[in-house]
């Protein structure tokens, strides 16, 4: 790229910007920075820049740059949710395509820094996983490349049984809450009945009355979704750097959890702003064509599948449509004035997830305009439309993107049979689990936990329970 | 807000895992041989260089639901109705993938571009050929190239960098210089050389023999050419000048082409002396045991006449004491555990008549897997080598 050509993106930047600040949103200062198509697929394959190396992200971005190479697919643009962000613009962007790639990242970045459910994450995660990635370096150096690299692998097959509200019980320290019991404590037999009140109180208290804390065994509230932090703090067996390796694959979880609850907000919330600043933008008639074309490359259906950019691109416009312009009906059921249409959209983006985005606001008309349908496979033969209706579409694209799409399993028992042996227990929904994947997942949560295994589950709707001892498995 | 280039030259970090990535398939290929030996798009290559084979080993495994159990939603172009059919397994693309991060379903498996090559490589790592004795006439030869020297000139490409950098530093400290890398002259520059090195080994002949009778079906055949396909491609990478004899045979053996054998299907029934007879005419004819060093195999269902089970008996003690070694291969129906082998079979007979003999290899398939084991156990290490 020229440095005229530079210079000419520093201006637009500017412009954009203002542009950005007018139609109100409010995104951290961002750089960008230009870089080769290598650098690029490196980025977006290890998802933050400069992450500890494992053989599954140089698998992911061998599949990513040979896609590239073969000009089978091509990725514009990555952002990094981080004060100040960073989004990255492959060198070979012509000047439109990096203009709406700008605009598209300060919308990910109004997202990252107003939605509630990143309030919590650590904008200096470059720089945390940057350490990480040097105090696993160092731990291969150490302790034999081969080793790390296969206690990787078992802690990346749990990774993703994080708590998405981790932050909450992390904000209550362990002397924090002794002090609490404590103070507890010193009260008088019966004045804990002021406090019914205050729920807050109710919970600390039934908790401690189920566990006394004592010094040598670290406290326990169980069932635990948090897979992943529960081994880490009570597997019998893990040497101390192996602790920390969990840690750092759970802290690095716990900052991509809301990237992966919000995907659908997300990616529409940037593509309509990329779309209105685009609009504001001094474009020559040319560059208007070039842009309506990427714009409907990125934003179109997929048949067959969910496009998020499509979706959440549809259900951001029909909000803002619905609370702008309300059809007489809507005035009087819902004591709608219009003329809300803006703000409404700026506190769904600050308050709602995937879930409860799709929830509340993906209507009967958007269902049928989208030609939305569950299917499923019939006499393991054909992948079969089974249903059209909106609640039960609405239902069931909302049930797979609880947990993210992953089965919500939890540790119910970290001494089970009285011997030091881990429970999980799936949550059955009526979906079943691969029993392949399961069997080999429980090998590797052996690797972890040092001790017999167990998972209970349903099969052919049969409560089951695996067992994995480190040898065999058995199923029950 | 700003905008910035950086030089990235120096970013290797995808590509340093890639390579780590690169390790753990070639490791996996190594666990997985017995699967890829006999996978069918090796047999089948018809020539090309890399095939690819699917490696389970290499999934990452998490929970994660039963793709094929879930309703998933989908979106159509405005005119779909309940029972539409979008897709059918087994039918990669059509209907699969609801894009949700983890659950691609196109990628059951990862299928790794393997070199033949390569793979050949670590199958034959081990293998050579038993009981090979030093005979009189004209030599097979097995070449190596050894790099064994470091001369001060050489071609560019067999340059030894770490060498020729301490030349280079030591030089530096010599003159005077801080013992660093840099200023490279041509006296600091080293080479790698080598020396093609002549092994002389004796002469060998194989003696491939495969059943083409009725009962040998589609699984059988294949099992026997995808062994033959190894021994051959090992025979030729591995030793220069090695001879192999094609016969085929029902209830009649002949000679015939390397292309015959491993393409034809024929039918009738089955005279395993036959193929043993015309083994020992040809032996007789062009191969005398007192100038080669011959090694007759035979691949079979097992199914011979009764009647013609004493010969063929008697003709492989003949083959035994006229050969370095005899290797017999029965293969069963797909799948089949060896306990439900009728007693009739040509292996249980075998293993009975001549079980003093050291000479003797009887191997029994009963699944594509079973081919490397195969390989390995006739060409494999033995336990004690005594030429004589």
């Amino acid at each position: 790229m020229e440095d005229s050509e530079i210079k000419a993106l520093e201006v637009s930047v500017e412009q954009i910007w203002e542009i950005a600040r007018k139609f109100g949103l409010d995104p951290f200062p961002t750089n960008f920075e230009i870089v080769p198509a290598t650098v690029m697929y490196e980025v977006g394959s290890y998802a933050l820049p400069g992450r500890y190396s494992h053989w599954t992200f140089g698998k992911a971005y061998h599949r990513m740059k040979t896609m590239y190479d073969f000009g089978l697919s091509k990725i514009y643009e990555v952002v990094i949710n981080t004060n100040p962000a960073y989004g990255f613009l492959l060198e070979t962007n012509s000047p439109v395509q990096n203009k709406m790639v700008i605009a598209h990242v300060l919308g990910h970045v109004d997202f990252f820094k107003n939605n509630a459910y990143f309030s919590k994450t650590n904008r200096r995660m470059v720089e945390s996983v940057s350490t990480h990635a040097r105090r696993l370096m160092g731990y291969e150096f150490k302790y034999g490349r081969k080793n790390v690299e296969r206690f990787l692998d078992a802690v990346l097959a749990i990774e993703e049984h994080v708590d998405p509200n981790f932050f909450i019980k992390r904000e209550i320290s362990p002397e924090e809450e002794k002090r609490r019991l404590e103070h507890r404590r010193s009260e008088g037999r019966y004045d804990d009945l002021w406090h019914l009140d205050d729920p807050s109180f109710g919970r600390i208290a039934r908790d401690a009355e189920a566990i006394e804390p004592s010094p040598d065994k670290p406290r326990e509230i169980l069932p635990d979704k948090d897979i992943v932090f529960y081994i880490m703090r009570h597997s019998p067996t893990l040497a101390a750097w192996q602790r920390d390796v969990m840690a750092m694959v759970h802290e690095e979880m716990e900052y991509f959890v809301p990237q992966m609850q919000t995907k659908i907000m997300n990616e529409g919330w940037a593509s309509i702003w990329h779309a209105r600043i685009l609009r504001d933008l001094d474009l020559t008639d040319n560059e208007h064509i070039e842009f309506a074309n990427l714009h409907s490359g990125v934003v179109s259906p997929q048949k067959g599948q969910i496009n998020p950019y499509y979706l959440g691109y549809k259900i951001w416009e029909d909000i803002e449509k619905r609370w702008e312009n309300p059809t007489p009906e809507e005035r009087e059921k819902f004591g709608r004035p219009g003329g809300e249409g803006r703000e409404k959209l700026f506190e769904v983006r600050e308050l709602e997830n995937d879930v409860s985005f799709l929830r509340n606001y993906l209507t009967a008309e958007l269902c049928e305009e989208l030609d939305l349908f569950v299917y499923e496979l019939v006499d393991e033969e054909e992948w079969t439309i089974t249903e059209k209706k909106w609640q039960r579409v609405r239902d069931q694209l909302v049930a797979n993107m609880t947990n993210f799409g992953f089965p919500y399993i939890q540790v119910e028992d970290g001494d089970y049979n009285g011997n030091r042996e881990l429970y999980l227990k799936h949550s059955y929904e009526g979906t079943e689990l691969d029993m392949r994947y399961a069997r080999k997942a429980l090998e590797h949560v052996h690797t972890l936990w040092g001790r017999p295994v167990h998972l209970e589950t349903v099969i052919d709707e049969e409560k089951s329970l695996l067992h994995y001892n480190g040898e065999e498995h058995q199923e029950d | 807000m700003s905008i910035q280039r950086n030089d990235w030259s120096l970013q290797r970090k995808g590509i340093i895992d890639q390579d780590r990535h690169k390790e753990r398939v070639k490791e996996a290929i190594r666990k997985n041989l017995g699967s890829i030996v006999s996978n069918e798009s090796i047999i089948l290559s018809d020539g090309k260089r890399t095939v690819k084979v699917p490696i389970r080993a290499l999934d990452e495994y998490k929970f994660r639901f039963d793709y094929k159990k879930r309703k998933h939603v989908g979106q159509g172009d405005g005119k779909t109705r309940v029972g539409d059919v979008i897709g059918r397994e087994n039918q990669p693309g059509a209907g699969t993938g609801a894009g949700q991060a983890g659950q691609e379903a196109g990628a059951e498996y990862y299928e790794a571009e393997v070199n033949i090559d390569e793979i050949a490589a670590l199958i034959f790592e081990d293998l050579h050929l038993p009981f090979l004795e030093e005979k009189a006439k004209k030599a097979v030869q097995s070449r190596k190239t050894q790099f064994n020297e470091i001369r001060r000139t050489g071609v560019i490409a067999n340059l030894d960098k770490r060498r020729m950098i301490m030349e280079n530093i030591k030089r530096n400290a010599r003159e005077g210089h801080p013992a660093r890398f840099g200023d490279i002259k041509k006296e600091d520059l080293r080479f790698k050389t080598w020396e093609e090195v002549m092994r002389y080994e004796s002469n060998a002949v194989v003696i491939a023999m495969i059943d083409v009778s009725g009962s040998m079906g589609e699984f059988k055949k294949y099992v026997a050419r995808s062994f033959y396909f190894w021994m051959v491609r090992f025979l030729r990478t591995k030793y220069d000048n090695v001879e192999i004899v094609f016969i085929s045979h029902h209830t009649e053996a002949k000679e015939v082409s390397e292309e015959q054998f491993f393409t034809q299907g024929e039918s009738g029934g089955t005279v395993v002396s036959s193929a043993y007879q015309l083994a020992l005419d040809i032996i007789q004819q062009r191969y005398r045991p007192k100038d080669w060093n011959i090694y007759p195999f035979h691949f079979s269902d097992g199914d011979n006449y009764y009647s013609d089970n004493d010969e063929a008996v008697r003709l492989a003690g003949e083959l035994i004491n006229t050969c370095n070694l005899f290797g017999y291969g029965e293969i069963g129906e797909e799948g089949s555990a060896s306990y439900r082998r009728a007693s009739g079979a040509l292996l249980s007979i075998f293993k009975d008549r001549l079980k003093d003999q050291e000479r003797f290899v009887g191997v029994r398939i009963d699944d594509k897997e079973d081919v490397y084991p195969a390989l390995k156990q006739f060409f494999g290490k033995r336990g004690v080598e005594t030429p004589n």
